[in-house]
């Protein structure tokens, strides 16, 4: 029995691998053939409209262009399993150094944001179901509610038009006052871990009052499908026998939430944890322009706005690969934390 | 063909009498309720449009730039002097038809692909479903980005972009549903008396998975709503001079610490043009689909 539920764990872990090596393949393609479909013509653009056939037909060589399309995307892939995403016409660097300036300011914004989002949508997921019907409930429906039908972007304006410019609470768009600027040596690329490192504490504190604001709009959304599902979770819990069993034998409320029905929701928390943190990713695409923040979202709207494809398709490349990991571990962690699932299978 | 045939249920017949009673639920439900109603004066909003917006949406009036909201302009001017109401008003129009036109070409696609992994099974659904988790699993977003980004901007491009990945979450609903029916005595008898797969799929599986498929379209229509106003702001959906609410909002950007109205104004139109959508979708689920009725 051991060694066949063993096997099919092993089974289970494959397939799922094996689904995300499929998806990132997908991914791949569909930007290769997005980066096809552009109505401008590549080698046109480089060399211009008053080139010899001859200039254009090497320009043409040297793209790789002349080549079969199996060809060319065989050569895609191999540049991006070596780290070659291209130059990137916006800033004249190779993407993949652009990238990395990036990211980490989004990564930071986004991780801050699904703290915010699950201290808030926790308990107040709990606090609503186990006072269903109350003032609470209905509290956290209206919150959940307004919070998936908000456009995040617009959230942010509001935000800044009343906390920066009307009461003046906190830091305006950008990561750090002006003076404060380029002040603090770079080593993890997220403000905060640096001023800290730097010993800036000063600084610290302008970081976070700066970054205070996109991360409590950008975390709205997320905390809104967190109440709902922490809500849903708890209320499937409260329905079983052994709530009743416990319940019937004297437990405090408050012993029932921590000793019983927390720990067997937990799972699922860590489940959505995981997917919130990916769509968080996704919204901070729109946010930190709203914001200014200089992350991967910043860089694709610049890049978008002047058709450097290059740099476009990799960020989407970068996005999708966190994106799906994250989805993937979330997968994981399910199965491997819930027993229940294992007997399942 | 007698009285002991097993007949092919009606879903048509069927959706009136939900219609009915989803009317009647609604009574209970004022939420929903206003929803709906929010829904129907958009649907009026668009179509009158001509006729209701106090004045003409691209009429510029220099004389009356960036004016806070007041009597004459309710909602302000923006930086051409242009009546920001009359701009919701028009820009109602834009939503609809983006919202409508992603529906529909999302709804079929699907309900077919949903449907037919459902009703044949084995390896055509292996590979169909395969194809749906593995759409599901991209950032739509940034995809649709991508794609407009690549497509040209345009509110055709938006709606292409949406569409492209907005059908999985149908297509997996229309397969569970059909994997409930296939297995029906009425489909069996149909079956026994000869009737084609095709005929099996279009008129005996499909209509019966239609009330299901209807109740996602319209929680996901929000969520259209949304990323066409996120297309818009980007400057990837419905270009100027249209008055495409998000565009309307990135155009507002400039102004907005000292004109708040201009970028302010357009985003309460979207928060409750998914709003209504959002709750219209709760209530159309609870009344449709007794499996998620609140225990």
């Amino acid at each position: 029995m051991a060694s066949n539920s063993e096997t099919s764990v092993a089974a289970a872990w494959g397939g799922r691998i094996g689904q995300l090596v499929l998806s990132l393949f997908a991914l791949i393609a569909v930007t290769f053939v997005i980066g096809r479909l552009l109505p401008t013509d590549p080698v046109g653009a480089i060399v211009g409209e008053l080139a010899s056939p001859e200039a254009y037909a090497a320009m043409r060589e040297r793209l790789g262009l002349d080549q079969p399309v199996v060809v060319q995307f065989g050569r895609y892939i191999w540049n991006l399993l070596h780290g070659d995403l291209g130059v990137a016409a916006l800033t004249g660097r190779p993407v993949t150094e652009d990238l990395a300036l990036a990211f980490p300011a989004t990564l930071e914004l986004a991780t801050l944001a699904v703290i915010i989002s699950f201290v808030l949508g926790v308990p107040l997921g709990l606090a609503a179901a186990l006072n269903r019907d109350s003032w609470i409930d209905q509290f956290a429906r209206i919150i959940s509610l307004v919070g998936h039908s908000i456009p995040v972007f617009w959230f942010g304006i509001v935000g800044l038009v009343i906390f920066y410019a009307g009461l003046g609470w906190v830091g305006g768009p950008g990561r750090v006052d002006v003076y404060f600027e380029g002040l603090v040596p770079s080593v993890t690329g997220m403000i905060l871990i640096d001023t800290l490192l730097a010993g800036e504490t000063e600084i610290f504190w302008n970081a976070l009052s700066h970054i205070i604001l996109p991360a409590l709009m950008l975390a709205y959304a997320a905390m809104a499908y967190i109440t709902r599902m922490t809500r849903a979770f708890t209320l499937e819990q409260i329905g079983q026998d052994y709530v009743t069993a416990a319940k019937a034998k004297g437990a405090s409320p408050a012993r029932l939430l921590f000793r019983h029905i927390l720990p067997n929701i937990s799972v699922q928390l860590v489940t959505i944890l995981a997917i919130s943190y990916g769509g968080l990713l996704e919204g901070a695409v729109v946010t930190e322009i709203v914001f200014s923040w200089p992350g991967l979202g910043q860089y694709m709207t610049s890049a978008l706005l002047i058709g450097d494809m290059n740099a476009v398709l990799a960020s989407t490349i970068m996005i999708g690969v966190v994106f799906m990991t994250l989805n993937f571990l979330s997968d994981i962690a399910y199965s491997m934390l819930d027993p229940r699932t294992q007997e399942k299978r | 063909m007698n009285g002991t045939t097993l007949s092919r249920p009606r879903p048509m017949a069927n959706a009136w009498g939900t219609l009915h009673s989803f009317f009647g639920e609604l009574r209970r439900e004022p939420l929903g309720f206003i929803g709906l109603m929010l829904i129907v004066a958009l649907i009026l909003v668009a179509i009158l449009a001509p006729w209701i917006a106090p004045y003409s949406p691209s009429r510029q009036s220099l004389s009356e730039v960036l004016q806070p909201p007041s009597v004459a302009h309710w909602m302000g001017t923006d930086e051409f002097g242009r009546d920001i109401l009359s701009r919701l008003i028009w820009g109602a129009q834009i939503t609809m038809r983006t919202v409508l036109s992603v529906t529909a070409i999302v709804g079929p696609i699907g309900l077919l692909i949903g449907v037919t992994a459902g009703y044949f099974g084995g390896r055509v659904d292996a590979v169909l479903m395969r194809i749906t988790d593995i759409v599901l699993s991209f950032p739509s977003l940034i995809l649709a980005l991508a794609f407009a980004a690549a497509l040209g901007a345009g509110l055709g491009t938006a709606i292409i972009a949406i569409s492209l990945t907005a059908w999985p979450p149908i297509a997996r609903l229309a397969r569970a549903e059909a994997l409930i029916v296939r297995n029906t005595d009425y489909v069996a008898a149909a079956r026994l008396y000869g009737a084609s797969n095709l005929r099996l799929l279009t008129l005996y599986i499909a209509p019966m998975c239609i009330p299901s498929v209807v109740v996602r379209l319209t929680l996901n229509m929000a969520t259209i709503t949304l990323t066409a106003a996120s297309l818009g702001f980007l400057g990837l959906g419905a270009q100027p001079p249209m008055p495409e609410w998000g565009a309307m909002i990135s155009a507002g950007r400039r102004f907005m610490l000292d004109q708040w109205w201009v970028a302010v104004m357009p985003g309460f139109a979207i928060l409750f043009t998914s709003l209504a959508f959002n709750v219209v979708g709760d209530a159309l689920r609870d009344v449709l689909d007794p499996r998620h009725t609140k225990n």
